[in-house]
């Protein structure tokens, strides 16, 4: 059944070349090739419809109705192989020890100013970075509790971080769904191929969240905090709240008193000591950040620098996200850490830098302009797939704010074949796994992988048309 | 009276594991909604099956649905006249008026997303399918279709209440939301009784003869009360009626046993013994259940039974806005 699919001229997660597996997704095909295409055809649709009646489901912004779809699942997994991940794995927790560094200092010492690397203005012209957080000590030194590192593979099969999400990533909830749906659909793929498992995951992310309580309260209440039913992420939070076993507040739910953060309850106000923030940055408290803010606390900063309450993730490390940000993390390895980072970086094009603007405006059809300060797959252009008036508006909208834009190589992102209307194409993938910086550093084994269903599409976001696989880290077939 | 703070100091640390007021208020209105689908469902059955019971040349009788509803005047500047199909349009599957069976479904699964971590999955599962049903229902223009779309909405109704007393636990949130429901159906049992009151009959001297009859039938079985008022009563009048749908403390849709079962999860809620209040909820709760259980045929009847039910409505609405100031809404001074 895969002997028409044609890996072509890119790499592919499963294929070395037509026919021939890669030695670590051998079983996988052979077992596969054993169902017949209607079967699988079938099985993915139960899947989906396993899915919809779950109500696993996203909301999307630019519709106002609040229509909800499932993220659509793709039945054909991706495998990564363990000794690839070990070497993956080292890399991600050098590179969330060197951010959170980074956020520790440039809120209080700045001493990576102070010693040139990068400059104030980067910093302070970033609209991540939070002036009213200048100063804060988050409890035990973490600022960056939770993070989704978005990888890719180009061409040739190099990895490549492409993006550092900081501030409130999501899509756990789908790699933890994903598995349990496969494991309910095939349950005889699973057999005899080592899989190392993606449950830990929620008691791993409650642990991080325990070790932030203040000192000395024997029973910590630790919540989520969401913005509601209508935010497009919101079946994640119900769900983590439930795996947790913890309360899903909205901010209405909140109120600081006496000097606490409060929740309250049928039975009168209650302390809260650890928030799991789901909001951004900018929402968390209207005395401090958006006044018009409604999803946050008011006084909640008051609280926070009191040390009296913690939040996960701190705010401020949103700065993290900035894409001009990201391309000085190679340098804040070897500043901090004084190590060569693992995971290289996608090269990229400062517009800010007039000479990388000029270079990037005369190859606007080759490059990837991404806002600095966007994410989702919003405000962002993909050079070569755009038209000349879409590039031209783009290179007027870079000329009017420099800082707002970086570019980089439109990479050739690897595929992994996906079933579509009964046959297998190549698709599109990235790689989004989740780590987590508590006691110690923990990367959940595998991620999020996010495929380009429409043909030929580089963009995997769910908001832009984008699927998902179950995603398995497999020992290496002898 | 002053009012009371529901606890000495809110600040006193609780043994017992308490739950957010906006979670035990979602739980609360989820039962509320899935309860009124029920019960529209069940006023327009009993003017669909009257209508197939009237006398050829009478005319057909729509508007008492709407005056029930006390939403007459939403009606009237959206649709004007009171036929069958804007009746039946109004109260089934008009989306922006608030107690149409659609909205309710709708606000229940609303509320229920917003506490699915709290509630088992299995009622959240029953609640997004009832919710897709009336959807794909409301799709179809086909007014014969209709006769078989109120049943099934009972039924949803009927196995969302079934779920959720099979697999939630019994606790805090399980009594706010049977509260709920229970309240719900008193108030709306008070309608479906007032709407025999709005019918008119052709002539006074039409009162007991056989059409007047078969209405109190139609009236009974739309409460699905036909049956075991024939198990302990042998003629059909209206005194027999009420005293069923009113005082009958066994029958779960009379009032006063809506209002036993209300009190009994109310005072589960708040731990005081029965007999016993601290909160004005509580009062008003035990005050209403005193009255239901003292209160003679003849009296409701001296009062007039139109009236009576008025009032009755009145005091519930009041239980409704006393839980919600004890509970739902803490203010908090900041």
């Amino acid at each position: 059944m895969f002997n028409s699919y044609d890996p072509g001229d890119f790499y592919d997660e499963l294929f070395v070349s037509r026919g021939v597996p890669r030695p670590e997704a051998e079983l996988l095909i052979k077992r596969i090739s054993d169902i017949s295409i209607d079967e699988l055809m079938l099985r993915q649709q139960m899947a989906q419809n396993m899915l919809f009646k779950l109500g696993v489901t996203f909301n999307v912004y630019s519709d106002n109705q609040g229509t909800e779809r499932i993220f659509p699942f793709d039945v054909v997994p991706r495998v990564v192989p363990s000794n690839e991940w070990q070497w993956l794995e080292r890399g991600l927790k050098q590179r969330i020890k060197a951010l959170n560094c980074f956020l520790d200092d440039i809120y209080n010492d700045q001493t990576i100013i102070k010693d040139g690397i990068i400059s104030r203005q980067v910093i302070e012209s970033a609209p991540g970075f939070l002036k009213p957080c200048l100063g804060l000590k988050p409890p035990k030194g973490i600022w960056c509790h939770i993070t989704g590192t978005d990888l890719v593979r180009d061409r040739n099969g190099n990895w490549y971080v492409l993006e550092d999400n900081l501030r409130c990533p999501s899509g756990v909830s789908y790699v933890l769904e994903n598995r349990r749906v496969m494991k309910g659909a095939f349950p005889a793929l699973f057999d005899a191929l080592k899989i190392n498992p993606v449950d830990a995951y929620p008691s791993e992310l409650l642990a991080s969240l325990l070790h932030l309580a203040p000192e000395g309260i024997p029973d910590p209440q630790v919540v989520l905090l969401s913005p509601g039913i209508y935010n497009s992420a919101y079946f994640e939070h119900s769900f983590l709240a439930q795996q947790m076993g913890i309360e899903l507040v909205e901010g209405r739910d909140l109120v600081v008193n006496d000097g606490y953060l409060q929740m309250k309850t049928t039975k009168g106000l209650q302390r809260v000591d650890v928030i799991y923030r789901r909001i951004d940055d900018d929402f968390l408290d209207p005395l401090t950040f958006r006044p018009d803010s409604m999803l946050g606390v008011p006084g909640l900063m008051d609280v926070y620098r009191q040390g009296r309450v913690a939040i996960a993730n701190a705010p401020g490390t949103g700065i993290a996200d900035d894409k001009m940000i990201y391309s000085y993390v190679p340098a804040m390895v070897r500043y901090y850490l004084d190590e060569e980072q693992i995971i290289p970086n996608v090269p990229t094009y400062l517009c800010e830098n007039s000479q990388q603007q000029g270079y990037v405006l005369d190859h606007l059809d080759q490059l990837v302009v991404k806002a600095t300060n966007a994410s989702g797959g919003y405000g962002m252009l993909v050079g070569p797939h755009a038209s000349e008036p879409e590039r031209d508006a783009f290179a007027d909208q870079i000329r009017a704010n420099p800082r707002g834009y970086i570019a980089q190589p439109t990479l050739c992102l690897s595929r992994v074949p996906a079933l579509i209307n009964s046959e297998f194409q190549g698709c599109h993938v990235d790689l989004r796994p989740f780590i987590l910086n508590g006691e110690d550093i923990y990367v959940n084994p595998g991620g999020l992988t996010r495929v380009a269903l429409k043909k030929g599409s580089l963009v995997v976001n769910s908001s832009q048309g984008g699927g998902s696989k179950d995603t398995w880290v497999v020992a290496a077939a002898n | 009276m002053p009012t009371l703070h529901p606890y000495p100091s809110p600040f006193t640390p609780h043994p017992s594991p308490s739950m957010l007021s906006r979670v035990a208020d979602s739980i609360y209105w989820i039962n509320r909604y899935v309860e009124r689908a029920e019960n529209v469902s069940r006023f327009v059955e009993v003017n669909l099956h009257l209508l197939l019971d009237t006398p050829v040349g009478t005319m057909q009788q729509w508007e008492p649905l709407v005056v029930t509803t006390g939403d007459q005047d939403i009606f009237k500047e959206r649709y004007g006249e009171p036929t069958a199909e804007n009746v039946l349009k109004f109260l089934t599957f008009d989306a922006e008026y608030p107690s149409s069976i659609r909205s309710c479904v709708k606000s229940a699964r609303e509320n229920a997303r917003s506490v699915r971590e709290i509630i088992s999955s299995e009622m959240w599962e029953q609640l997004n399918e009832f919710y897709l049903m009336v959807e794909a229902a409301a799709q179809s223009n086909e007014i014969a279709e209709l006769y078989a779309f109120y049943p099934e909405v009972k039924i949803a109704s009927h196995l969302f209440a079934g779920v959720m007393e099979a697999t939630m636990s019994h606790n805090e949130g399980w009594h706010f939301g049977r509260l709920g429901r229970f309240l719900e159906r008193a108030d709306k049992t008070a309608r479906i009784l007032d709407v025999k009151y709005f019918i008119l009959l052709p002539t006074v001297v039409a009162v007991g003869s056989p059409l007047d009859n078969l209405q109190w039938i139609a009236l009974l079985r739309s409460a699905s009360a036909y049956e075991m008022y024939r198990k302990c009563q042998r003629t059909i009048n209206p005194s027999g009626v009420v005293d069923f749908l009113v005082l009958h403390p066994e029958f779960p849709r009379s009032i006063r046993c809506c209002i036993l079962q209300a009190e009994q999860s109310l005072n589960k809620i708040t731990g005081s013994p029965v007999g016993s209040w601290r909160l004005s909820s509580e009062r008003s709760l035990g005050k209403l259940r005193s009255q239901l259980e003292y209160i003679t045929l003849e009296e409701i009847f001296q009062t007039g039974l139109h009236e009576f039910l008025d009032g009755l409505q009145d005091d519930l609405n009041h239980v409704g806005s006393a839980i919600t100031e004890n509970f739902f809404g803490l203010a908090v001074s900041a």
